[in-house]
């Protein structure tokens, strides 16, 4: 009975009589598709690579504390060898459900590790000089997964109280304006970084008040806020910007390396030899996972996103509450897209966000409402950017759109059901009105 | 008016017609209720709040009273509210433009000194821009003959086809109670499969045109029958679903034009090969003015579509799962059915989108065949309120304001995102009729926060 509760829960409510079948075919969805996956990793990176080849990895770079030598695979086994792992993952998963026990997080983490190895393996089979850059790859995740991070926790923050932030696309390109407009009229890229926020949180503001006193519909509104940034940026930049060169420069911001730990090979470049904005991102994450579920903001917050009525009678001030949350995530949004400019060193351009926000939506669902949900599955979409521009460069054997098409058709898999039930705040999107 | 509307003791506005008021109700039926009943309510036949409130004083009616009533009236309708809305979106931008106008910025230096350069200065820049969209979008007075006069509205016209058609489907999406954000997807693949149609097969004219149509209805619709079967199957949220489909049509679509089959001879673009003649919708005023049949076949849609949805069982069924997902699975209708029916149909429309670009406006396949209109649409379908003729209207509102680009850079050195602010701010202001009331200090009506998208 409590599994049919909880498959209930997520989806919209279903006649109980469908409800069994749903449930006996969800728990076997998961080993399934994983089987897939690796079967589909065995044919096509094990024995679709040629016997002779092989690939070459390298790994550490000269200052780090030792080098690890690039060292040099068969690509064949090597692949076949991962893929086998991978199948062996989807059997282990397979004999968890038929146990009725569940799998920790950690197998579908080993297991994309180790599909992903097969893919690389495979990619770089036969490339001669070309290595695999295994930490250039995972710095690239990092480093790109970084607005989408913030993103998806200013969706955290909105709709953890009830708000629903489509307009996070918004509000990363309004802070990557101001940042880089201010950055570039005070010649400073730290005080472009201060600005950015307050960009974002105008774009909050604006959604809280519609949202918020007028009850419109959130999706709209933010939709509509989206289309009125691009505008008013696009405008700005191709009047004012371009008469006036000096407010759109490139700037840059300095690596500050953290001392010790950014000598530990792999990881030390990976994590710990960044820009400011990237361990602005931890704390950002850190800060919020603990002060979300542990603090008394926090409950306050989920209490009115779960059940305003109840909230209010326990006199939480809903609709305040609502507004500053919708404003403080659209300040971190606004935070997040100085790393379009100021924090990699370019001008602004138009609609340089590109989708990132809608992206970041997706991660903050994948991630469940949670801030350390979200920033794996950004990690994640990250990830596969960085992996597209590798894979570009070495001269991969698979076409660069279909590859770019990978993470959308995960989002789709894992918000279909693939990763587990997502439940949204109970409250999330009606406006509260007394 | 009758007795009972003068009567004091008449009760206040009803409160009971609170629709959307209980916190408690599944989160999607409020959504689309509020959606729908937000649109109900735009019509402009007079509320019982509105008529009831001219007695609420309790005085004898004389002639100035009905003449304040009828004034009341004139001030509390909404279509009041939608033209202050366009009034008070075209202030701001022309406040843009002010900011943005080089010539304001130089005069500011020596305002003190001959106020006067500012303000004409601040003056040239909005009327130049707005004249240019005039110009540019519906009657150019200054063109030599009267095919240059009508030219603009012409156009505009064209530019509203492929608006049309999407806005017609995401409006059955909403009334449905599905947010659809992927017309942009929808129309990618319909044109996608429209031009295969129109380049690969060499169809009789007549047979290849209407081929050519089905395969972008077509298109659009597996695109749409994705969501609708993930959301009735597993309850996959549409926003997310279809925003990520948006993503994989345009990389795929970038792929093909990667292929042999679809480039160009000769090109070394990414663009395919030019569609058959016989396979475009003929231009219906000749040559000299780029209007084509898709135009009259989206205004047959908007009929259809209007028929369907008031006339017909199918359509009642879509709003009342729109208005009550939990009420219509109580009174024996398939909410799935329901569901993957309205995401196909609203797909094929889009897909015919595609079609008057790749049959219409743009015979040949370029990533950027689907341009922005996906997007444009939503603002079409929310400012038409779901309805098949406003969003007519609505289309050809923005397609005005998205032929008027050109002038607008030639005439008066803009660039056309103005457009975006303009038309974004009108959908706000609308969706918020309260904020245009406050803005120009209208009277409130009683049932003021019923009126809202």
């Amino acid at each position: 009975m409590s599994a049919v509760v909880e498959a209930s829960q997520g989806t919209a409510p279903e006649p109980s009589p469908e409800d069994a079948p749903v449930t006996a075919a969800k728990r076997w969805r998961t080993p399934i598709i994983l089987g897939v996956v690796a079967l589909v990793s065995l044919i096509v990176f094990g024995l679709g690579s040629k016997a002779g080849e092989t690939t070459s990895f390298s790994i550490s770079r000269a200052s780090d504390f030792f080098t690890v030598d690039t060292f040099t695979l068969p690509t064949r086994t090597t692949a076949i060898v991962a893929s086998l792992l991978a199948l062996a993952l989807a059997a282990y998963s397979a004999w968890a459900v038929s146990q009725s026990r569940k799998t920790g997080w950690w197998l579908p983490v080993v297991f994309g590790i180790a599909v992903m190895f097969a893919l690389l393996a495979w990619a770089g089979g036969g490339r001669g000089a070309t290595d695999i850059q295994i930490t250039g790859l995972l710095t690239g995740a990092v480093v790109l997964s970084v607005p989408l991070v913030f993103g998806s926790l200013s969706g955290v923050v909105c709709e953890r109280s009830g708000i629903i932030n489509i307009a996070i696309e918004g509000q990363l390109l309004a802070g990557a304006f101001l940042a880089a407009v201010v950055g570039s009229a005070t010649g400073n890229p730290y005080i472009g970084l201060i600005a950015a926020p307050v960009a974002g949180a105008l774009v909050g503001m604006l959604l809280a008040l519609f949202t918020v006193k007028y009850w419109v519909n959130q999706i709209v509104v933010g939709v509509v806020l989206n289309v009125l940034v691009i505008g008013v940026t696009s405008f700005l930049f191709g009047t004012l910007l371009r008469d006036n060169a000096n407010l759109n420069q490139n700037l840059g911001m300095a690596d500050l390396p953290i001392p010790l730990l950014s000598k530990i090979p792999i990881i030390g470049p990976v994590l710990f030899d960044h820009n400011l904005l990237v361990y602005l991102m931890y704390a950002a994450v850190g800060v919020l996972s603990v002060m979300l579920f542990k603090s008394r903001w926090g409950l306050r917050v989920r209490a009115v996103g779960e059940h305003p009525t109840a909230a209010d009678t326990v006199g939480i001030k809903v609709n305040r509450t609502r507004v500053r949350n919708t404003i403080l995530g659209g300040a971190l949004a606004g935070l997040g897209g100085a790393f379009f400019t100021v924090a990699s060193g370019l001008a602004f351009g138009k609609e340089m966000t590109a989708g990132t926000g809608f992206i970041a939506l997706a991660a903050m669902i994948l991630g469940r409402w949670r801030p350390s949900g979200a920033l794996a599955a950004s990690v994640m979409f990250g990830f596969a950017i960085a992996l597209k521009d590798q894979l570009g460069i070495i001269g991969s054997p698979i076409p660069s759109q279909l590859l770019a098409m990978l993470p959308y058709i995960v989002t789709i898999f894992a918000v279909a059901g693939l990763v587990g039930h997502a439940r949204p705040p109970a409250a999330e999107g009606i406006p509260y009105k007394k | 008016m009758s007795d009972d509307d003068k009567n004091p003791t008449t009760p206040k506005a009803p409160q009971g017609s609170d629709v959307t008021s209980s916190a408690d109700r599944p989160k999607k039926a409020a959504e689309s209720s509020v959606l729908v009943g937000g649109s109900d309510d735009g019509g402009d036949a007079p509320t019982p709040g509105v008529t009831g409130e001219s007695g609420e004083g309790g005085e004898p009616t004389t002639r100035s009273e009905d003449a304040r009533s009828m004034l009341r009236q004139i001030t509390e309708s909404s279509t009041l509210v939608v033209i202050l809305a366009i009034v008070a979106s075209l202030i701001i931008g022309g406040i843009l433009i002010i900011l943005a106008s080089e010539e304001v910025r130089t005069t500011a230096g020596y305002f003190f000194s001959r106020p006067g350069d500012m303000l004409s200065a601040m003056w040239n820049a909005v009327s130049s821009a707005y004249s240019a969209m005039w110009n540019g979008a519906f009657f150019n007075a200054d063109a030599d003959s009267f095919s240059g006069m009508i030219r603009p509205f012409i156009n505009t016209l064209t530019m509203a086809t492929p608006l049309i058609f999407a806005g017609l489907g995401l409006g059955i999406g909403f009334r449905a109670g599905l947010f659809n954000i992927g017309a942009q997807g929808q129309i990618i693949m319909g044109a996608t499969l429209g031009a295969m149609v129109g380049f690969m097969w060499h169809l009789p004219p007549g047979l290849h045109l209407i081929v050519a149509v089905l395969g972008c209805a077509l298109g659009g619709a597996i695109w749409g029958f994705i969501p609708g079967i993930l959301k009735a199957k597993t309850g996959a949220h549409e926003v997310i679903t279809t925003i990520m489909l948006n993503y994989i049509a345009l990389n795929f679509l970038a792929y093909l034009l990667t292929l042999d089959a679809f480039q160009r001879p000769g090109s070394d673009n990414p663009q395919s090969p030019i569609l058959d003649s016989s396979s475009q919708y003929p231009q219906v005023f000749g040559a000299q003015y780029p209007l084509h049949l898709g135009f009259f076949v989206a205004l047959f849609a908007a009929w259809g579509v209007w028929w369907l949805m008031e006339r017909s069982t199918l359509g009642f069924q879509f709003r009342a799962v729109g208005a009550n997902p939990s009420a219509s699975r109580t009174a024996g209708m398939s909410v799935a059915k329901s569901t993957v029916l309205v995401m196909v149909i609203a797909g094929a429309l889009a897909g015919l989108a595609g079609s008057g670009q790749i049959l219409g406006t743009q015979p040949s396949l370029t990533t950027g065949i689907a341009a922005s209109f996906g997007f444009d649409a939503i603002t079409v379908a929310l400012l038409g309120r779901s309805r098949p003729l406003g969003i007519v209207f609505a289309a050809i509102l923005f397609g005005g304001l998205k032929a008027s680009g050109p002038a607008l850079q030639v005439q008066a050195g803009l660039p056309i995102d103005i457009v975006l602010v303009v038309q974004s701010l009108i959908v706000l202001f609308i969706a918020a009729p309260p904020l245009v009331r406050f803005l120009f200090r209208l009277p409130t009506p009683k049932n003021e926060k019923e009126v809202a998208v």
